[in-house]
């Protein structure tokens, strides 16, 4: 394939020639150079399909999988089942505690990150000078860029040990360390996105609510808030879908116990953590083990994708409204 | 003066001013204080990891295989493999990236395809990463019988990062203005030289720059790695392709999950390397958007 | 060129009941000056127009009048405007009190995409009106010759209506108030001409209540409706200064300074 970058390492006039050489041609070289193009189009459209062949792999992958593993086990179990032992020898495979063990560190992280992250929206957007707005989100946005993995030791060993200072009865690994350091690294999405849609609220709906005798809260909270209403769901729904999908601070910090409880002082298990959980030991090709983390992945794939798709819609609704 | 029926006089209001301003007032705070509490965070983040990281830095750290005794581990074999793993997915994923972005933006006709090529797009960047693990262990380690190599998780990630550059490059090559188009097509080059010779050239800083904060994303993948099997422990460098290999947040995520306080402080010290070469990584791509909105003016 | 402004000769004030006494009125933004001490009264229960070319400052002078410029960091405000005894950039002038009392209408119409009835009942609330909001969205909404239009939709949208409803929707929900003067930011720029007699229709039969001012760059828009006219100029620093005040017939049938009947008669803007 050609590589399409080469040309910016050429000089200038090289690229001259080769355009003044392209003007210059005969009509032998200009059947040769149609034929060259529909190639180059063709190969750049090859590139194009990866991302399809990319969700045809991840739904084949997780579905030929999945289905083996149902062949296995039956799908009632698999809903209804409240234990989940696939790992020791009298086998359970009910998600739930597994699926519970999500929702419980995804609740505490939008917890932490729905209000914080909309209080920090709404501040950036409409209490601070543009100036300090400009210097502080980057800053805010780089918590996104760290690694995950830094995340869980930071909820483990920095979190933990300073949450146990007042709940005593908190266990080394638990939900709550897990669900507030999640909340605080989605904060900036939930931030962003939130920004980006008051944002996008036009100016003369605020001027027409000041206009009218409305103080500064008023105006955020009775007009700018409810016209933006619905990208702030779609930023909400995608910050759940992250929260949901996010396995390395659940796989350090809240445990590796499939166990079903509400308690977030204790260890559980998340579904990302238990694919992690497999994944270390060495489980071969073909077992049931190997199976389940692939089921584990599909429900999760399914979960993040219904969200992810509820999220799209809420934004275009948005968009629809300050077409 | 008031006469009218529909005249309001002073007292059919109780606006309560400085009680609403007071409101107002403590709702700033509240904002202010929402975004401390993300600050103070990462600045807590920061103290607590180079504090417990710190004494553990050295020449050796960096120069050292893994061992089973902490006060000898280090990351060489993580960091060796980083480099490769971030030298193989610029490889595969920029070129793909950058010609499915050109494909979309210049050539893709109006059709279903398109849009649904599209859709498609967007919805993979919001897939979980640890998803894109579970399909390079079934499609690379499995069906491609790849095994557990660096090959195996370069193309993984690569797949992972593919969105975020597509889009990125998609977004520089739809800022290059349409004047720029037509000189090329006026003096008489076809599509693809127009797209190459004059489109490529002007959007490259901006594809650039996407693609770096791609390649910073997938440097701090762990979930995907270790769900195709990335070994946890390894005491050598990987001499091919088809080598076992692990890379620096694998290495920190096996050391914060032992029990000995001395391996934590090797995991601080690694996440202190990796933070570096992140901030490497970004201080480029700010520096680079930085001259490119300087110095590009069409 | 700046000694003409203030030339007495051309500035011919009302001698009706005054509503509002400018004085010396200069607005900046950042470091250039838009307007320039603009000093006249605006009449009581009248239509006052201002008119001038794009870039005079007309629009700067009118949101000069219920402190919109306090909303724009960048931009800073001298001189006075008095209302009866207060004024209005007096530092004890509270700028929500201020914006209660002198409604403003917006070149675009702006209703919040809420219901129609939520859009007339918003300053009430906010303001924590005593009365029956109800009633008074009603009243509101007669007086904007919109309610026999919308009576059985108040709980739709505002955003389905027309254009020239919306702007009437404005009207109603300023009204709603009980301002004493409203503000007019070229309200029919964004309507066509039959949305555009409507709401001229409108402000005539308001002008009994209300003192009006009218930002409008339409010449025979300022002769049909208002009663006085002012005639805003910028100079080589678009910096925009009042160059001409006078009742609308003498000022359009006699204009005394020569830039001003360039402008009437279409020579310059």
């Amino acid at each position: 394939m050609t590589d399409p970058t080469t040309v910016t390492f050429a000089s200038l006039e090289q690229r001259q020639d080769r355009i003044i050489g392209v003007l210059t041609g005969t009509r032998r070289s200009d059947r040769l150079r149609k034929t060259r193009e529909a190639i180059i189009v063709a190969v750049l459209f090859l590139a194009a399909l990866v991302s399809i062949a990319t969700t045809i792999g991840i739904i084949y992958t997780l579905g030929i999988e999945t289905y083996n593993f149902f062949r296995r086990v039956s799908i009632i179990d698999f809903l209804t089942d409240t234990q989940w032992t696939p790992l020791f020898t009298e086998k359970h495979f009910g998600i739930w505690p597994l699926l519970v063990g999500t929702l419980i560190v995804s609740t505490i992280a939008m917890a932490v990150s729905l209000p914080l992250g909309l209080l920090a929206a709404i501040g950036l957007a409409e209490y601070a000078p543009p100036r300090l707005a400009r210097v502080i989100k980057p800053i805010l946005e780089v918590l996104a860029g760290i690694p995950t993995v830094v995340y869980g030791y930071f909820a483990l060993l920095f979190v933990t040990p300073l949450l146990q200072r007042f709940i005593p009865q908190l266990e080394v690994f638990n939900a709550l360390s897990a669900g507030l350091v999640m909340g605080i690294m989605i904060l900036p999405l939930v931030a962003s996105l939130s920004e980006d849609a008051m944002r996008a609220v036009p100016q003369s709906l605020r001027e027409g609510a000041y206009a009218l005798g409305a103080t500064r809260l008023e105006v955020v909270w009775r007009v700018v808030v409810p016209s933006s209403l619905s990208g702030i769901v779609a930023a909400f729904i995608l910050a759940v879908s992250r929260a949901v999908g996010e396995t390395m601070i659940v796989a350090i910090a809240m445990g590796q116990v499939p166990r079903l409880t509400f308690n977030p002082l204790v260890a559980m298990e998340a579904m990302t953590a238990y694919i992690v959980q497999v994944s270390l030991g060495d489980t071969p090709h073909g077992t049931l083990e190997y199976q389940t983390i692939f089921a584990v992945g599909t429900t999760l794939f399914v979960i993040t994708m219904a969200l992810n798709l509820l999220s799209y819609r809420f934004l275009k609704r948005f968009r629809e409204v300050y077409e | 003066m008031r006469t009218d029926r529909f005249a309001i006089t002073e007292q059919e209001f109780n606006p309560r001013l400085p009680l609403r301003r007071r409101f107002g007032g403590l709702f700033g705070l509240l904002s202010a204080a929402a975004i401390l509490i993300g600050l103070v965070t990462l600045g807590l983040l920061i103290a607590d990891v180079v504090r417990d990281g710190w004494q553990v830095l050295s020449w050796d750290f960096l120069t050292s295989y893994p061992s089973r005794r902490p006060q000898d581990a280090g990351i060489l074999s993580a960091l060796v493999g980083t480099f490769y793993i971030l030298l193989l997915v610029t490889v595969i994923a920029f070129p793909l990236g950058v010609a499915a972005a050109v494909y979309l933006e210049e050539f893709a006709p109006k059709s279903r395809l398109t849009a649904f090529i599209e859709v498609n797009i967007s919805n993979l960047a919001a897939v979980p990463s640890i998803v894109y693990g579970l399909l390079g262990l079934g499609v690379f380690v499995r069906t491609f019988m790849l095994g557990r190599s660096l090959i195996a998780g370069a193309l993984t990630l690569s797949l992972l990062v593919l969105p975020i550059i597509i889009v990125a490059s998609r977004e520089a090559v739809r800022a290059v203005p349409p004047s720029i188009r037509e000189a090329g097509l006026a003096l008489g080059a076809s599509p693809w030289q127009t797209a190459r010779y004059f489109v490529l050239p002007a959007a490259f800083p901006g594809i650039l720059t996407g693609t770096i904060l791609a390649l910073a994303r997938a440097i701090g993948e762990t979930a995907p790695l270790i769900t195709i099997g990335a070994l946890t422990y390894v005491a050598f460098t990987p001499k091919s392709l088809f080598d076992p290999f692990t890379v620096l947040p694998i290495q920190i995520f096996n050391w914060v999950s032992r029990p000995q306080p001395a391996f934590h402080d090797r995991a601080a010290g690694g996440i202190i390397v990796l933070l570096a070469v992140l901030l490497l990584f970004n201080a480029t791509a700010i520096l680079l958007r930085a001259r490119l909105q300087r110095k590009i003016r069409f | 060129m700046t000694v003409a402004t203030r030339d007495e000769r051309y500035i011919k004030e009302p001698t009706e009941p005054r509503a509002l006494r400018i004085e010396r009125l200069s607005v900046w933004y950042g470091v250039h000056q838009a307007i320039r001490e603009v000093s006249f009264t605006i009449p009581a229960r009248r239509i006052t127009a201002l008119i001038g070319p794009s870039g005079c400052g007309k629009s700067t002078l009118l949101r000069a009048l219920n402190r919109m410029h306090d909303l724009t960091p960048e931009a800073r405000v001298e001189g006075s405007v008095w209302w009866g005894e207060i004024d209005l950039y007096a530092p004890s002038t509270d700028p929500v009190w201020v914006r209660r009392h002198i409604g403003m209408i917006f070149q675009k119409p702006n209703p919040f995409p809420k219901s129609i009835f939520d859009n007339v009942a918003f300053g009430l609330r906010v303001n924590g009106y005593r009365g029956d909001i109800a009633a008074r969205v009603e009243e509101a909404l007669r007086k904007a010759a919109l309610w026999d239009e919308v009576k059985d939709k108040l709980q739709k949208n505002a955003l389905t209506l027309s254009g020239g409803q919306q702007q009437r929707l404005c009207i109603a929900r300023a009204i709603a108030l009980g301002p004493q003067i409203l503000l007019m930011d070229e309200p029919c720029s964004a309507l066509d001409p039959i949305a555009t007699m409507r709401i001229e229709d409108l402000m005539r039969e308001l002008a009994h209540t209300y003192t009006i001012v009218i930002v409008t760059h339409n010449m025979q828009q300022a002769s049909r409706v208002s009663h006085y006219t002012a005639f805003l100029l910028a100079d080589e620093d678009g910096t925009g200064e009042l160059i001409e005040y006078a009742a609308t017939r003498e000022l359009f049938l006699r204009p005394r300074d020569r830039r001003t009947e360039d402008y009437i008669t279409g020579r310059i803007g």
